[in-house]
């Protein structure tokens, strides 16, 4: 689609507008590290951030959401409930545009959860490129996931004084045209476009010592490493992993009733795998008993699971995990290490 | 800003249960009960043998339950045989007649009772696996005419935790139906089989080109008769299992019943050994 420019200067009119309308999300500082949060002041706003604590689906997959409303007093009445405000998603890396569209095809895929989809439905997504590494765990460009080509309704690329959009959708057209006070590129700013995209590239370096499309493959022949028994040995089981995951999306399911007994909510929220309960039902099964059958299941729904069920990797290279791992298990050194034991 | 929506028709949700009605409940054991239920308008469940439901008690939470009842029986019914173990499961059974409960389903892929027919049946239940084999040991005796023999092997730990009684009893003087049943520890009033269901499996003599097996009980048991099943020669693409997990959602999203890249309750619960036999987490 068309390409724009605006400057910067005109960002911060522009989502205070927006946010007559949208509740308008983006990334702010938090302490030394930045959290995606919704805006107050647009001078929070932190479109030259590294990288997010907790990736951006958390406005599509709520760590806790309502999804029905119930009351057991008299004839029982059941509600569904979906807790969608039109949002706008400011500041996307390409690796959570690509976390976004594994849980888009997850939710779409198969029995539609209504829940994930119409809130997905209702979310503009404006995504920003990144033009250097956010710090030594990212393996984005490994994963190819350092660009991407579709995923949003506008896309930023920092020009310096000014800020390339392109268009990925008539939403992020319509956006634009409302809100906006963009111009046509010029020639000289797409050249400036074509150079400053050059010139990333080499700025980020491959980390896995393969090429991702083997990684499937590789894990499918990994099943029975020791290096499991290893990992598991220093793993916590804390569950840290999955909670900073773009594309992890397990689920629990509760109730919770009001003093008067009567009225209550049905509700979801995150879980892990990788807690011992996960697999457990009653009767005292577990099914996934040990810690390093659970950390292998992370691993293989990361690698290969997900590919051969979603299609695409459950892996964006984000790095989250890595960082926030209190033990320093890393997917590059264990995708690494896996290869190196194959070959 | 939090706008809430509720959802309209088109879009509902899946994870909503709809209200069924509790019309009997029949102590079986100490711990199990039968419980009838009827959807609104006493519409048909539609269910295959070997699926299972979601229900639900609004305030306690939701649990997977095998269904009992086999199709052909259904009449606007369909029963659940219930272990009192969970929190669900322990609030079912403090329930009435009249009660009405929630209901999402039916989940999952059951027993493929086309493919079995022209074919001998053998089953094998253990203790409450008895629950989800019933649906299809009926459905079969329905349409006794499409299969060959009937042969069915049940083992429970005592003879107080024999399931179904009355059915057993009618199966075994059936003339068309081979029934063998055990316990591990007899009482003072047994004088039936004692010792584990696999030693039930001497006393049969099969063709095993032409038999298919179905199988459901505690993990430990599958080892075991999974042992049997293919001494016995019944090719691994003929025998099927019903597996238990924490199917928490249904539908293949929650993460919960996963076995290595399969769904329980979508992939399952009934899987074919053949399918299932490499993966480590199946069995």
């Amino acid at each position: 689609m068309s390409l724009w420019v605006i400057d910067k200067q005109a960002i911060a009119p522009l989502v205070t507008k927006m946010m007559n309308d949208y509740r308008v999300v983006g990334p702010l500082a938090k302490g030394v590290k930045f959290a995606f949060g919704e805006i107050e002041d647009v001078a929070d706003l932190r479109l030259d951030y590294d990288t997010s604590i907790l990736p951006p689906k958390k406005y599509l997959q709520p760590q806790e959401e309502r999804m029905m409303t119930f009351t057991r007093s008299g004839k029982p009445v059941v509600e569904t409930v979906i807790d969608a405000p039109p949002t706008i998603i400011l500041g996307v890396h390409t690796c959570d545009l690509q976390g976004m569209h594994v849980l888009d095809e997850a939710f779409s895929q198969g029995f539609p959860d209504a829940h994930y989809l119409r809130r997905r439905e209702r979310t503009l997504l404006v995504g920003i490129e990144c033009l250097k590494p956010c710090d030594e765990h990212s393996f984005c460009k490994s994963m190819g996931t350092l660009t991407v080509s579709n995923g949003y309704d506008l896309h930023l690329t920092d020009l310096g004084d000014a800020y390339a959009v392109d268009v990925g959708t008539e939403q992020g057209a319509a956006l634009l045209n409302r809100y906006g006070n963009a111009d046509n590129a010029t020639e000289i700013e797409m050249q400036h476009l074509n150079k400053v995209l050059a010139a990333k590239w080499p700025r980020f370096p491959y980390k896995l010592e393969f090429d991702a499309g083997e990684l499937s493959s590789l894990m499918s022949q990994a099943y029975d490493s020791p290096l499991w028994d290893q990992l598991a040995e220093i793993c916590l089981a804390c569950g840290q992993c999955t909670l900073v995951c773009p594309t992890c999306f397990c689920f629990n399911v509760y109730d919770e009733v009001e003093l008067n007994l009567q009225d209550g909510e049905r509700r979801r929220r995150w879980d892990s795998c990788q807690l011992d309960e996960f697999a457990s039902v009653a009767g005292d099964e577990n099914f996934r008993e040990r810690q390093a059958a659970r950390l292998r299941h992370r691993f293989m729904r990361k690698g290969r699971y997900l590919h051969e069920k979603y299609g695409e990797l459950g892996c964006t290279g984000c790095g989250r995990c890595a960082r926030s791992c209190l033990v320093d298990i890393s997917p590059v050194d264990v995708f690494n290490d896996l290869h190196g034991a194959r070959v | 800003m939090t706008q809430s929506t509720v959802a309209t028709a088109q879009e509902e949700s899946v994870y909503r249960p709809v209200m069924a009605r509790l019309l009997k409940v029949e102590p079986m054991t100490e711990l199990e009960k039968l419980f009838t239920l009827e959807l609104p308008g006493g519409r048909s469940l539609g269910n295959e043998p070997g699926q299972f439901v979601e229900v639900s008690l609004f305030g306690i939470g939701e649990a997977p339950i095998s269904i009992s009842s086999s199709p052909s029986r259904s009449n606007g019914t369909f029963e659940l045989c219930v272990r009192s173990v969970g929190d669900v499961t322990r609030t079912m059974h403090g329930m009435e007649p009249g009660a009405l409960l929630g209901v999402r389903g039916p989940f999952g892929h059951g027993f493929p009772i086309e493919k079995m027919k022209g074919k001998d049946i053998l089953f094998a239940a253990g203790g409450l696996g008895l629950a989800p084999l019933r649906s299809l040991i009926n459905e079969a005796l329905d349409q006794r005419g499409f299969f060959g023999r009937v042969i069915i092997l049940y083992g429970t730990k005592q003879p107080s935790e024999i399931l179904f009684e009355d059915e057993l009893r009618q199966w075994a003087d059936r003339e068309d139906v081979e029934f063998h049943m055990t316990v591990d520890r007899g009482d003072e009033t047994w004088t039936g089989n004692v010792g584990v269901i696999t030693t039930l499996f001497p006393q049969i003599t099969i063709n095993p080109r032409n038999t298919v097996a179905a199988t459901c009980g505690p993990p430990i048991m599958y080892r075991f008769v999974l042992m049997e099943l293919l001494g016995k020669g019944i090719p691994e693409t003929q025998i099927y299992l019903s597996l238990e997990r924490r199917m928490k959602c249904g539908v293949g999203k929650c993460g919960h019943c996963q076995i290595n890249d399969l769904y329980c309750c979508q992939d399952g619960p009934v899987f074919r050994y053949a399918d299932i036999k490499g993966l480590e987490e199946a069995l």
